[in-house]
């Protein structure tokens, strides 16, 4: 009678014949992941990617009961918190993971800007990035009005009129969003499409995309390795210590998620997601409207600008302001030449900082400033 | 050409003009005595603001004369001048509009014409009729040269304001003197239940004295008024009290109805213990133990049935809300809460039926609901342990995991 480790090595060697993954492991094996100060970050993506693949499950979980519409939308996620066994938990951790996961992506982003590691060969990766940080955004914006509660039903006013007021395409951008000119139950079935639909198929495709190219290129060297000697550059291998490590913390990150969704099922004011009363057109808007965290610093920024700036309205100066910074963003790997260079970049790192600082201090001011 | 219209022009400018003069010319008692009269609360300065004036009438629509002339002999002289009535002529006074159906719905075809018929059957009225011109007259209450809508809370007929307008007269001890009735009436009704949600919540749905005691056919209640007064709002305690045991015993014993446990104008907020046979109970002032009381057994009763259910209710509301503390759903148990308190409200009603077969069916159906909410209560508690138990043996696993990971990785990279 053959023993477990034998059934096992012909069970591998069967599927190896299929799809050989020892080539695979070799391939792996033969990676390495750079070793020095800032190796930390090189964890983030992996988390990003944790909490994406947690938002996928619990996402597909809470499919099983949502029903999207203005009459049944807010009663089915009431359902799915009092009578589905553990809805509560697959809701709280969904909501809990949907905020870390752009938190996560936020952090990533950032580190890889701050290390240069969009340079060259790097600059598709960094489209693929931003293009997935633009999805995250979209997935929550998306995924807030899905209660169809108060909170949400303004904040999506709020978010959608914003559009409304770019110059051209605004008014068309704004009905395409909403389904009609206002926010309505139809507004409802369009982003549950986008976030249930949409905007994970267009995920798959660039998040494959993107972690190809790192597999393909490799974790980015810190700029001050450049024209550093072989002999005083640190790696360890991707697989099995990098693999292992980033193993560790996605148990530590879902330890600390299952903490959070237990505790504060509802979150932690003034990041709270309770469900609140049903949404309804006609009740004038609460006192609070506050879109997510994640949006708080553009939110804030446009309720600080003046109602006119030189005869031209105020928001709409504010909406260009933000456009030209996001392009900026996205062809920072073209603009910066000396990180390509193998410089530091400095400019670029006063343009991130100051990035940084006004993203915080907006949110800090959007969420204490009466 | 030029000079046409230089014509055309002084022309249609002298025509204005004359026909401000003619608008003047139409109404010299507001002109003059708004010159003469000094102070604030002149008669021409207050009437300003005054409901007649907002419709378009003037001083001489009430007291007469030619309003054209600018003399003040002259306008004594003039058909039809009155002057200030004596207080005896006030009603009278008013009541040549106010009683004129065809005249009145020139300007609110909506306001009762009956105000002079009912104010002779009233107290003010009867004993203006006797000579007595101490008592109110319309200008008491409505005030005059200012009077407002009643609607409009400057108004001194404004619900709110009625009962400070009743007490001036009726709070005023040696004014009221004469007519041997108490003067207390107006604090007792500040500390009442009606008088807390009228003056300090202004709550108009609230009564003020006339709800009670009629406007301008005012008139205390008598001994069989009572209940009929109370009774137009509080419909349903009149009718189960009409059906009760006690209106016979109230008729024959010449007790008022509501006013025997509830008071008058000092009416608190009914509370259980109004209701039993402990000390403080109005039962008990009635009905006394060991004669074969059959009244004594019931109140007894009822009391016990009516506080198990607060008891009940009480228990289940700490516990569902204790699980909102916690972060627990509690949807539908906060609504099974409500349907509780619905029996108690009921119940509370029901009382006024003084028959315990009729109180008890309500009373059990609360207590059933309220323990039926306890128990789902104490479910959401223990659910509330259960997670907390669930997320420890999790998180002991996934440590466990990590520890394990951790130790692998210390073995690969020695």
């Amino acid at each position: 009678m053959a023993s477990i480790k034998e059934t096992g090595e012909k069970l591998f060697d069967w599927i190896d014949e299929r799809l050989k993954i020892k080539d695979l492991v070799s391939y792996m094996g033969g990676k390495v992941v750079p070793r020095h100060g800032h190796s930390i970050f090189y964890y983030f993506g992996g988390l990003s990617l944790f909490f994406f693949i947690v938002q996928v499950v619990t996402g597909i979980l809470l499919l099983l009961y949502y029903r999207p519409g203005a009459d049944s939308a807010y009663e089915s996620v009431k359902f799915i918190i009092a009578k589905v066994s553990f809805g509560w938990l697959i809701r709280a951790i969904h909501s809990w993971s949907a905020n870390l996961m752009i938190l996560m992506v936020f952090i990533h982003m950032f580190s890889v800007y701050f290390t240069k590691a969009y340079r060259k060969p790097r600059e598709l990766t960094w489209l693929s990035g931003v293009g997935l940080l633009g999805l995250a955004l979209f997935f929550g914006f998306s995924g807030y009005l899905l209660p169809w509660n108060e909170l949400a039903f303004f904040a999506t006013k709020v978010g959608t009129g914003m559009a409304g007021a770019v110059p051209f395409v605004g008014k068309f951008i704004m009905t395409l969003m909403r389904g009609s000119d206002e926010v309505t139950g139809a507004t409802v079935t369009r982003f549950f499409g986008l976030h249930v639909a949409v905007l994970p198929a267009v995920t798959t495709v660039l998040l494959t995309i993107h972690l190809i190219l790192i597999q393909r290129q490799g974790m980015s060297e810190p700029v001050e390795w450049e024209g550093m000697p072989e002999s005083q550059k640190k790696y360890m291998p991707f697989f099995p210590n990098f693999l292992l490590r980033d193993l560790l913390l996605w148990l530590i990150a879902l330890n600390v998620l299952a903490i959070l969704a237990v505790f504060f099922p509802y979150g932690i004011s003034p990041f709270h997601w309770d469900l609140g009363i049903k949404a309804d057109p006609f009740a004038p808007p609460p006192l609070v409207i506050r879109p997510e965290w994640y949006f708080m610093f553009a939110f804030q920024t446009l309720k600080l600008l003046p109602a006119e700036i030189f005869h031209i309205e105020g928001e709409l100066i504010g909406i260009f302001g933000f456009s030209l910074a996001g392009l900026f963003w996205v062809l920072v790997p073209f603009l910066d030449r000396e990180s390509a260079r193998g410089q530091k970049a400095k400019k670029f790192t006063y343009i991130g900082l100051v990035a940084v600082m006004f993203m915080i201090g907006m949110t800090i001011l959007g969420y204490y400033l009466k | 050409m030029k000079r046409m219209l230089i014509s055309v022009l002084f022309i249609g400018v002298a025509m204005s003009l004359g026909s401000v003069n003619r608008t003047m010319a139409a109404d010299q008692c507001i002109t003059c005595h708004l010159e003469w009269e000094e102070g604030a609360n002149a008669p021409s300065k207050l009437f300003q603001a005054d409901i007649h004036r907002e419709a378009g009438l003037s001083c001489a629509d009430c007291h007469g004369g030619d309003p054209s002339l600018d003399d003040m002999d002259k306008v004594r002289q003039s058909k039809g001048y009155i002057g200030a009535p004596k207080t005896a002529q006030i009603p009278q006074f008013c009541a040549r509009c106010h009683s004129d159906a065809t005249y009145m719905k020139k300007y609110n075809p909506a306001l009762p014409i009956d105000q002079f018929d009912k104010y002779k059957t009233s107290m003010h009225g009867k004993l203006l009729i006797n000579g007595d011109v101490k008592v109110a007259t319309c200008i008491s209450c409505h005030s005059v040269h200012d009077i407002r809508n009643a609607k409009i809370p400057t108004s001194t007929v404004y619900p709110v304001n009625i009962p400070k307008t009743c007490s001036h007269c009726h709070s005023d001890s040696t004014y009221m003197k004469p007519y041997g009735i108490p003067t207390d009436q107006y604090a007792n009704f500040a500390q009442s239940v009606h008088g807390i949600a009228l003056l300090q919540k202004e709550d108009i749905g609230a009564p003020a004295c006339n709800d009670c005691h009629g406007n301008h056919g005012a008139t205390p209640p008598g001994v069989d008024d009572i209940a009929a007064v109370c009774g137009v709002c509080h419909a349903k305690n009149a009718s189960l009290f009409d059906q009760s045991p006690h209106k016979k015993a109230f008729e024959e014993g010449g007790m008022k109805q509501c006013e025997t446990c509830h008071s008058n104008h000092l009416i608190k907020t009914p509370a259980d213990s109004m209701l039993g046979v402990a000390p403080g109970s109005v039962c008990a002032d009635c009905h006394s133990q060991g004669e074969q009381n059959k009244g004594y057994e019931t109140a007894a009763a009822m009391s016990l049935l009516l506080d198990s259910l607060v008891h009940e209710e009480k228990k289940a509301s700490d516990i569902i809300g204790d699980a909102e503390k916690k972060g627990m759903a509690v949807d539908d148990e906060a609504f099974a809460l409500k349907d509780v308190h619905t029996s108690l409200v009921e119940s509370r009603t029901l009382v006024h039926a003084f028959s315990l077969d009729k109180i008890k069916p309500e009373l059990d159906k609360g207590i059933k609901l309220a323990a039926a909410t306890y128990t789902q209560g104490t479910g959401i508690i223990d659910d509330y342990y259960f997670r907390r138990k669930g997320l420890g043996i999790a998180t002991i696993i996934i440590t466990l995991l990590a520890l394990l990971i951790w130790l692998k990785i210390r073995q690969v990279e020695k």
